[in-house]
């Protein structure tokens, strides 16, 4: 076993309060943005024209909604797109501002490490040796959200604003494209979810806590020796 | 304790996300001392995240209901923050506006309120210096404006038409609208009533519409006379108007789907 790759024993401050805090807002945010989103498109769920209208669903099973109706829904929809926005911008301010963003972006060098790990979670390759506390899998799952997550707020100004926001909206085909767009982030971003809580759930209990203290007990991974 | 893990306070110096090295051999001889810090560095951390327990606010009815009050709130006041009576809305070419047949007919109730045309003018009332009844001739005389624009519904559906009217913000000049009053408050032939911010009914674009399609109103458009506002969304844009108000605050009713949980401001 390469030195790199040996296990710590010590606890590690994996998860900044920042990390901690914007996590379960945004989790919070997401789910009730999901549901009333659901709700909301129940009142016209196509994305082609009024008439005739070619609806994808005869309705949304009103237990993947919120707010009742489309009003009900509208109200919790843009309660909750602000705590979105700020927990975002919070989390994106603090990671860069700490430098605890470089654990964690996906960036060129961890390309080559995609496939490996990949290969390990669903085709039950040999684990490759992880090194920091994020493997290349995770950093592009993780990074991705994030990307997906502006996706959603700038789709989402554009179908709140479309006349302001024109300029915006251009880039996604206007209110009719945004409306579109805003649809497949939310996809993506609920996607990534089941993976998230599968993990967790193999994870065991002193990475989940890790997500309410910042410390993980006897994390399962070392770190080179030149960072460590 | 479940969150307990070893904590030292040497731990406060270490950077994020690197290994803790165990500086304090001392306290391994004592686990008491240990544990201790432990479910105290536990506490801390965790008390960072109290604030979290506001979002359980949303759990309790009473607040919930206050709490997205304050959220549509909120949301206006960002949105007439954002908003600029100079920003025009997008505009299409004649090839991008639907057919006409394919303009929705949208009402809540009553497509074809009674209304004797005839007879027909607009009240309007408020602080204005010129009150009294408008005809549709009147209204005619002003320049008028046709545009191609895009109509938004709050159900998600939009589609591109054709309008033409007068401006909104010259028929306020013609009746002499304060230049201090807020708003503008417009009630219906059927029971349908809206008000809107005086910075959106001066937009450029803001029409007090009477042809679509280079046609009169039809009766379940609007007519004879509606408001076609490029910059608020469907329900904003009252049909069969018969009165209208200019006014320093709004009215008890405000809008008639706005006061059933719809934004009021309603803006695009």
């Amino acid at each position: 076993m390469s030195r790199a790759g040996i296990a710590s024993t010590q606890p590690v401050y994996e998860h900044p309060w920042i990390v901690r805090f914007s996590h379960w807002t945004n989790a919070l945010a997401i789910l009730v943005l999901t549901l009333s989103g659901l709700q909301i498109f129940d009142a016209f769920p196509s994305f082609g024209p009024k008439i005739p209208e070619n609806d994808l669903i005869e309705a949304v099973p009103a237990a993947v909604t919120l707010g009742g109706w489309l009003g009900g829904a509208l109200q919790w929809h843009f309660t909750f797109m602000w705590i979105f926005a700020a927990g975002g911008v919070l989390y994106v301010v603090g990671q860069i501002a700490s430098g605890h963003y470089r654990t964690v972006m996906f960036t060129g060098r961890d390309v080559a490490g995609v496939w490996p790990m990949a290969r390990h979670y669903f085709f039950f390759g040999p684990k490759p040796v992880q090194t920091g506390q994020y493997n290349p899998l995770q950093k592009l799952a993780y990074t991705a959200t994030i990307l997906l997550g502006a996706l959603s707020l700038s789709t989402g100004m554009v179908m709140f604003k479309p006349a302001q926001f024109s300029a915006l909206g251009l880039i996604f085909g206007g209110y009719h494209g945004a409306r579109l767009v805003h649809f497949l982030a939310m996809c993506g971003l609920l996607s990534f979810i089941p993976g998230h809580l599968i993990m967790v759930a193999i994870h065991g209990w002193d990475n989940f806590a890790s997500i309410f203290t910042g410390w993980k007990r006897r994390p399962d991974y070392g770190l080179p020796e030149d960072q460590a | 304790m479940f969150f307990a893990r070893p904590a030292s306070e040497s731990r406060r110096s270490v950077t994020i996300g690197a290994v803790v090295r165990d500086r304090c051999a001392h306290e391994r001889d004592d686990a008491d001392h240990q544990v201790k810090n432990d479910r105290r560095t536990t506490r801390r951390e965790l008390l960072k995240l109290s604030p979290l327990v506001l979002l359980g606010g949303f759990a309790v009815p009473s607040i919930r209901a206050r709490l997205l009050e304050a959220g549509m709130a909120w949301s206006d006041v960002a949105a007439s923050a954002v908003f600029r009576r100079s920003h025009l809305a997008p505009t299409f070419s004649a090839s991008d506006v639907v057919p006409f047949d394919q303009f929705p007919y949208n009402g809540y109730d009553n497509l074809e309120p009674a209304i004797d045309f005839e007879r027909w003018s607009l009240t309007v009332g408020g602080a204005v210096s010129h009150p009294g009844r408008y005809t549709l001739d009147q209204i005619r005389t002003l320049p008028k404006v046709t545009q191609n624009t895009r109509h938004v519904c709050v159900e998600g559906w939009d589609v591109i038409g054709r309008f033409g009217g007068a401006r909104l913000g010259d028929f306020l000049d013609l009746v002499g609208a304060d230049p201090q009053a807020r708003f503008i408050a417009v009630s219906c032939a059927d029971d349908y009533y809206e008000s809107l911010d005086v910075a959106t009914a001066r937009q450029p674009q803001s029409l007090l519409c009477y042809e679509m399609y280079d046609q009169p109103l039809d009766r379940g458009h609007g007519a004879p006379l509606r408001l076609q506002l490029p910059t608020k969304l469907g329900y904003k844009q009252a049909k069969y108007l018969m009165t209208l108000e200019v006014t320093h605050v709004l009215p008890a009713k405000r809008s008639y789907w706005g006061d059933q949980g719809y934004s009021w401001y309603g803006g695009l």
